[in-house]
């Protein structure tokens, strides 16, 4: 499904601040030189100018859907007053799903959400807490006005204005905005908002995609990274030589809209406990860290090849293809030493023999029948391989 | 910890095991009678106080906390509340920083005999405690997100225009490497012409790729423990040199297995403030740098901008922009002016215009946003445990995996507290944050007051004993205040 709709900035704050009256509404805040996602109410959105909710977030709106930490299991255990050695045990699943609205994540961000959604829905088991607030909110996502020197989404098998991941793709032309309704959830939320209908806008809203993707510098040809990259695993001297300047900080993982590990820990004493679940980052030495005091991962040069190989070679070998890096740049903008992760994916290909045209993966067309189906409201499946051609408009 | 509802406040006690608790038996057994407030935990000895404790008791909804131990030159393991004074000062002096009074904080020495001056101290501190009321909870307080930018004038005039002994620079490494040196960590060019990234240089061609100006941030001292054992060079700024000299002094590089390369710097830039001035996200087409001006094409747009208004904030008011130590230096030294008598410092000088609350409110808004990552102690030359941090542990705790402010300060706070005498002021962890929050401002109020006290600043001598260190039976500038 796509219909377009028209709004003015006026009226686009005022949908906005209507829909924050009985759900979350997350939207990108200038926060210190930051930008982070932050609830705000109906009269903070109403008073706001639009242009304040347009600006890319510094870190990723992931939280929305896997926060830094969020409490799994809590339990309180009382003692009966009479009797001490009774006692009475609670047990509280706190997991909250309010509906939320995320507001103004660009294509790469949405598309994260897609590449969380396999290993958390559609594998063996089902993440409930992230299940639950992946389907309770509604993504709202901005396409590209502008490219950063460091977004790369067009490599990965997206584009500036892919509205993979997202329920409604808003495009800003001349006097408004067009929004493009993707699915069941985005048309629910643009019920009896007094939209002009947009479908005369069509070729506007083309132009702009079309202007936005001309500005990205041609992408290399990604198809056999997976292969290459997989080829380059034992290459420790290789591995060593390119994250000599790393700082093992962690950064990029923290930042990453798809950076998909955590860990478990439990707080708390006897009588009152949780049980927590936290990001985590394999870029660092406790990722690994055995009981027994072992590191299988000792080394930078073996963390980082694992950041690499995880997001370019193990993820698109599981998971059709698809690459688990969406291009978002936010590692290299950000890394305290420039450490660009375009750079090391090319320099890990370079001189590698990739697989033979007929080992490569299947297309996911002919796979997505044996992935478990992805729940009623969860977007459209992805259509666009990785290893396809990036999609330009 | 129960508390009689409006009557008793949460007021802890670090008691030290052969006087104050004594002193505190003592008073007991004499029936004094004493408020209640305080619930004492019993430690060896004062110099046990691991100033963490204090801060970890305040964070977490102390509205006072008491350490007690012997008397000076009376203390069970002769110097241990020596080194405690030292400590519980600076701490006591740190606290208005994060918005605690410091009147919520108190040392003072009790003998076990003395159990009318137990009495007197508890009462009186009780009473301190009483009259300030409950601490304020980072629950309440309201968080603010206001920073102003200041930028000072500096000291000197910085510039970024190619330096002339480059070359000599680049020969100087070349020879040492053919002399058997196995690499010399130096800056080249990064992903754009305002990026630099450090390099681990083997080969002349790689020398060749050396670059020196203002975009070379980064501390490469951080890089030096991790090629222990093994022969290496580094190229220093004069900010660099002094993480380089603490890595000596504390014995965790060896003055034989590295040589140091250093050239007269002339300010490095906050990239923020750059890409402030740019186009936002716009792809860098050039850069020209030329005196003090720095020249930007981006986005189709040329933007001109000086160093006065883009300069790192150390930079402004760097008065050891030669290596403080070196095997070769390029060049001709730059003048050093002389340090400010003004004591102006940026950040802090915002901080300090603030009331307790505020700046409560302060750093509730700016951690607010802190991601966890570490980076901040990633990008630290000083905090050499590497793998094993303290706050990666499970036992001793000292913080979860929550993600409220008060964890993620409490981070901070020992970042902050570990780099007491030891942060030389390069101001990386801040630099390196990927939230721009502005932690570095904990560490500077560490640094100042240890100026204040100590007339000490780390990183300048190799063969000077920091003074968290050491002691002095009558410490000159250190007035106590008797609670009896
Ligand atoms: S942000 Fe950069 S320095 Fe930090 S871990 Fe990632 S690649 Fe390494
Ligand atoms: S790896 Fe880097 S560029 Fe790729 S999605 Fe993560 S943060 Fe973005
Ligand atoms: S602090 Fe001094 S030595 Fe360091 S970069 Fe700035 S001007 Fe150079
Ligand atoms: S605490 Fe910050 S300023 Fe101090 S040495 Fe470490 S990185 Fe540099
Ligand atoms: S670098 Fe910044 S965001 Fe990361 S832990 Fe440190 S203060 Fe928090």
């Amino acid at each position: 499904m796509s219909s377009l709709l028209f709004a003015t900035p006026a009226e686009l704050t005022a949908w906005l601040a209507g829909l924050a009256s009985g759900q979350r509404v997350l939207v990108p805040c200038q926060e210190g030189p930051s930008v982070v996602y932050r609830p705000r109410t109906a009269e903070q959105l109403s008073a706001a100018g639009v242009n304040a909710l347009l600006r890319r977030s510094t870190s990723s709106p992931k939280q929305a859907v896997l926060p830094q930490c969020e409490t799994l299991v809590a339990f309180k255990s009382v003692k009966d007053e009479q009797d001490p050695s009774k006692v009475t045990t609670t047990v509280e699943n706190p997991c909250k799903a309010e509906p939320t609205v995320l507001f103004g994540c660009r294509p790469c961000d949405a598309r994260g959400f897609v590449v969380l959604d396999r290993p958390y829905l559609h594998g063996p088991f089902k993440d409930p807490y992230y299940g639950a607030r992946r389907e309770a909110t509604t993504i709202v996502t901005q396409a590209c006005p502008s490219v950063f020197a460091t977004c790369f989404c067009h490599w990965v098998g997206s584009h500036p204005a892919d509205g993979e991941g997202s329920d409604i793709l808003f495009t800003a032309v001349e006097g408004g905005f067009v929004l493009d309704i993707l699915t069941e959830k985005g048309k629910a939320l643009v019920e009896g908002a007094a939209f002009a209908d947009g479908s005369d806008k069509a070729e506007a809203v083309a132009a702009a995609h079309k202007a936005t993707a001309e500005a990205l510098a041609p992408a290399p040809n990604l198809s056999e990274a997976a292969a290459k990259i997989a080829a380059r695993f034992t290459d420790t001297a290789f591995w060593t030589r390119e994250t000599v300047k790393c700082l093992s900080c962690g950064a990029c993982t923290y930042l990453c809209p798809t950076c998909q590990c955590f860990t478990i820990t439990d707080e708390g004493s006897q009588l009152n406990g949780r049980r927590l679940r936290s990001w985590d980052s394999c870029m660092t030495p406790l990722f690994t860290l055995e009981t027994s005091g072992h590191n299988p991962r000792p080394d930078k040069s073996q963390r980082m090849r694992n950041r690499v190989s995880h997001k370019f070679s193990f993820y698109p070998e599981r998971y059709d293809g698809f690459f688990s890096c969406v291009g978002c740049g936010r590692c290299v903008i950000s890394c305290p030493v420039s450490l660009d992760i375009r750079h090391m994916v090319t320099a890990a290909m370079e001189g590698m023999e990739g697989k033979k045209p007929a080992e490569a993966p299947a297309a996911p067309a002919e796979k997505t029948a044996e992935t478990p189906k992805a729940p009623a409201d969860a977007p459209a499946a992805p259509k666009t391989p990785a290893k396809s051609k990036s999609k330009k408009r | 910890m129960s508390v009689l509802a409006g009557k008793e406040l949460r007021i802890v006690g670090f008691l030290c095991n052969w006087c104050s608790y004594g002193g505190a038996d003592t008073a007991g057994t004499a029936r004094a009678v004493q408020p209640t407030d305080l619930r004492i935990i019993r430690v060896p000895c004062s110099g046990r106080v691991n100033p963490l404790f204090v801060l970890k008791a305040l964070m977490n909804g102390a509205d006072g906390v008491l350490v007690s131990g012997c008397h000076p030159r009376d203390c069970h393991y002769s110097s241990g509340n020596f080194y405690a004074r030292r400590r519980l000062e600076l701490l006591k002096q740190f606290l208005p920083v994060i918005g605690i009074d410091p009147e919520r904080f108190e040392y003072t020495w009790v003998s076990a005999s003395e159990g009318q001056r137990w009495k007197d101290v508890v009462t009186n501190f009780t009473a301190r405690i009483h009259a300030l009321g409950p601490a304020p909870r980072w629950e309440d307080v309201p968080a603010r997100y206001d920073m102003p930018v200041e930028l000072l004038e500096s000291l000197r005039p910085l510039g970024c225009g190619e330096h002339p002994a480059l070359p000599e620079l680049k020969q100087a490494i070349k020879d040492a490497l053919a002399q058997g040196l196995e690499g010399v960590l130096g800056w080249k060019k990064g992903f754009d012409a305002i990026h630099a990234e450090p390099v681990f240089m083997t080969t002349p061609e790689e020398v060749d790729s050396l670059i020196w100006g203002p975009f070379n941030v980064q501390n490469l001292a951080v890089f030096l423990p991790q090629y222990k054992g093994r022969k290496i060079g580094v190229v220093v700024k004069g900010c660099d040199s002094k993480g380089v000299v603490e890595l000596l002094s504390e014995g965790l590089i060896s003055r034989d297995e590295v040589q140091i390369f250093g050239m007269g710097c002339n300010g490095t830039v906050n990239l923020s403030r750059i890409l402030a001035k740019l186009p936002e996200g716009a792809a860098i087409e050039s850069c020209a740098c030329r005196g003090n001006k720095i020249t930007v094409t981006a986005g189709g747009q040329t933007i001109e901008m000086t160093m006065a208004e883009v300069a790192q904030d150390k930079c402004r008011l760097c008065t050891k922009p030669n290596a403080v130590i070196s095997d070769a230096f390029a060049g001709t030294p730059t003048t050093e002016p002389e340090a400010p008598q003004d004591g102006r410092l940026p950040g802090l000088r915002f901080l300090d215009s603030l009331s307790l609350e505020e700046r409560m409110g302060f750093w509730k808004g700016q951690m607010e946003r802190c991601i966890a990552c570490h980076a901040c102690r990633g990008a630290c030359p000083m905090c050499v445990c590497r793998d094993h941090c303290v706050s990666d542990s499970r036992d001793p705790e000292w913080v979860t995996q929550e993600d409220t402010v008060q964890q993620k300060l409490f981070f901070q706070l020992i970042h902050a507290q570990h780099l007491a005498g030891r942060c030389t002021g390069c101001t990386e962890c801040e630099r390196a944050c990927p939230m721009d929050i502005p932690v570095f401002a904990l560490k500077q109020q560490f640094g100042r007051t240890i100026q204040k006290i100590f007339s000490y600043g780390a990183g300048l001598d190799v063969n000077a004993t920091p003074p968290l260190l050491t002691y002095q039976v009558e410490e000159t500038t250190i007035k106590e205040r008797d609670l009896a």
